[in-house]
């Protein structure tokens, strides 16, 4: 196994800047997706803040009941099937199924439902007290949403996005595969089908170190967010 | 202040063949502007479900609620959250934002009613203040005692200047000497601010200290209820004897039995002396518990006369006049 910093530097840098690309992006729409889902499934329950949107607890139930469904799709397809039945969505929505702003289509739907089921979890664990106060002080049900929920669960919040990262790009190098580039592409066209070992050890290792740094980043600032 | 008329409150059944449990069966009362009342109960008598309703946390089934002259059963979503403006509440387990400062947990109500943030700053150093946590603005609330919890508590339900503050077993998760610091709290804010307070409660350690009047609540319903100082001149209160248990001593047979309240000046009268001394008998004291309830000294004790009750007319007879309240004399069976 051989090293040629000169020819992989500029192929290993190419990938990663695919891979952060459609990382980012996907990013973007799993967190605003993720929480809006996540409050929502936690609100609509059963005695929850939006038990009765528009005054119908059968509305309550039926979002509640629609939602859970959704990501429980979401959550059940593996991620190369999901890619690959997303292309026409993909084509649709951004004009292409190549490359990594395409893969950041089916990337975001894949962690939006998983970073959903997070937030729902950390959501849950707050203390239904809190609620109780806040509203027993005449808090509107937007302030609590973000006063008390968002504010107390925070900390788990952040460990649950850290999560979906990690995911994210366990799948995004998964998309590859079909086209998306990046390092998971870099690694099985060089690597697998070039029978080229520096590459995948290459990929490994920043793998293993870029996982490492997201995962102590996100311990450090959950850390320094919960008072608790 | 509080005015409560025929609350019911049920709850549908868990299971579908189930029951609906009945939590609240026809419950009144009445809280003056400006008085401590203490609603007493065992675990499940419905004393929880009762305070939640005050302030519409619960939804009753039938009834009405009338808070400073405004019936909340019939008010918007909108009035609600005004009208709750105006009741603070506290809770058993201080349910006091983790993510927050004691100042910005203060000021939270404040920031719901859009005070700006110069005046929200002003006002939570001075409730601050007043509940003796002046120097824990800054803490959060993880680095605080539970009786520190609650004073943020009670700061966070005040800031806002309510006339009502509802408790909900406010002191049940504090040791003996931080529930007397509080209650004393309480009790300051109550003649400080003319705070009326309505609190529910397991512990009549807590009816004994501070409260004016209280209801004893049993199977959803109130069974017994007034001036504390009244029930306790009350033939066969409950409450009166839970304040004031005398033991289960209750003589030799063929002796009298009396049992005697007193409050006030008389608590300072001689009376067992005075017994003896005029009739030249041997009272013998089964039981007695002296106290201060809401700053009056008052008691209870049981006594044993010698002989049948009808050779203890005079005897009885010389306490009535003396202004006690003597309880159901009963001659013992042979």
């Amino acid at each position: 196994m051989i090293f040629e910093w000169n020819t992989m530097l500029p192929i290993l840098g190419k990938a990663i800047a695919e891979t952060f690309q459609m990382i980012s992006i996907a990013l973007v729409f799993t967190i605003i997706f993720g929480l809006l889902i996540g409050i929502l499934l936690v609100a609509t329950d059963e005695d929850g803040l939006y038990d009765a949107p528009l005054g119908s607890r059968r509305l309550g139930v039926l979002v509640h009941g629609v939602l859970g469904f959704v990501v429980n799709i979401g959550r059940s397809l593996p991620f190369i099937i999901l890619m690959v039945v997303l292309i026409p969505f993909t084509r649709v929505a951004v004009g292409t199924s190549i490359g990594p702003i395409a893969a950041s289509v089916p990337l975001s739907i894949a962690a939006i439902p998983f970073f959903a089921r997070l937030v729902e979890i950390s959501l849950r664990e707050v203390d239904s007290g809190l609620i109780e106060a806040a509203k027993s002080l005449g808090a509107t049900r937007r302030s609590i949403v973000r006063n008390v929920l968002l504010a107390e669960a925070r900390p788990s919040i952040v460990l649950g996005l850290s999560t979906s990262v990690i995911s994210l790009l366990n799948y995004s190098a998964v998309a590859g595969t079909i086209g998306a580039g990046g390092i998971g592409d870099m690694a099985i066209r060089y690597g697998y089908q070039r029978y080229d070992n520096a590459y995948l050890v290459t990929t490994i290792v920043i793998l293993i170190v870029v996982v490492q740094l997201v995962q102590i980043v996100a311990n450090r600032l959950a850390r320094r967010l919960s008072h608790r | 202040m509080i005015s409560i008329t025929d609350l019911h409150k049920s709850y549908p059944p868990r299971k579908a063949s189930g029951r609906p449990v009945q939590a609240l069966r026809g419950v009144s009362l009445e809280v003056a502007d400006g008085e401590i009342y203490g609603v007493v109960g065992t675990s499940g008598a419905g004393k929880s479900t009762l305070i939640r309703c005050v302030n519409l946390l619960e939804r009753p089934t039938s009834g009405r609620i009338t808070v400073a002259g405004r019936d909340l059963t019939t008010v918007s979503e909108g009035e609600l959250r005004t009208a709750r403006h105006g009741i603070g509440m506290i809770f058993q387990h201080f349910n006091v934002l983790s993510s927050r400062t004691v100042q910005q947990n203060v000021e939270f109500g404040l920031e719901i009613t859009g005070v700006p943030r110069a005046a929200r700053r002003i006002r939570s150093a001075e409730i601050l203040e007043l509940v003796g946590l002046g120097d824990r603005a800054s803490a959060y609330p993880s680095q605080l005692s539970g009786g520190q919890k609650q004073r943020v508590g009670i700061a966070r339900a005040l800031a806002g200047n309510p006339k009502v503050l509802l408790s909900d077993e406010a002191t049940s998760s504090l040791d003996p000497e931080t529930t007397e610091q509080i209650l004393d709290l309480l009790k300051t804010l109550n003649a400080e601010l003319g705070l009326t307070i309505l609190l529910i409660t397991h512990e009549m350690e807590v009816v004994k200290r501070i409260c004016d009047s209280a209801a004893l609540i049993e199977g959803g319903r109130i069974v017994e209820s007034g001036k504390v100082i009244d029930l306790l001149n009350t033939p066969g209160s409950k409450i009166a004897h839970a304040l004031f248990p005398l033991g289960e001593s209750h003589g030799t047979p063929g002796n009298t039995v009396i049992e005697i309240m007193y409050a006030g000046h008389l608590a300072d009268d001689p009376i067992v002396a005075r017994l003896s001394r005029e009739f030249g008998i041997d009272v013998n004291i089964l039981g007695a518990a002296v106290e201060f309830v809401s700053d009056k000294r008052v008691g209870r004790m049981r006594l044993e006369l010698p002989g049948d009750l009808a050779r203890n007319e005079a005897p009885i007879a010389l306490l009535r006049e003396s202004g006690l309240f003597v309880e159901a004399p009963a001659v013992n069976a042979e």
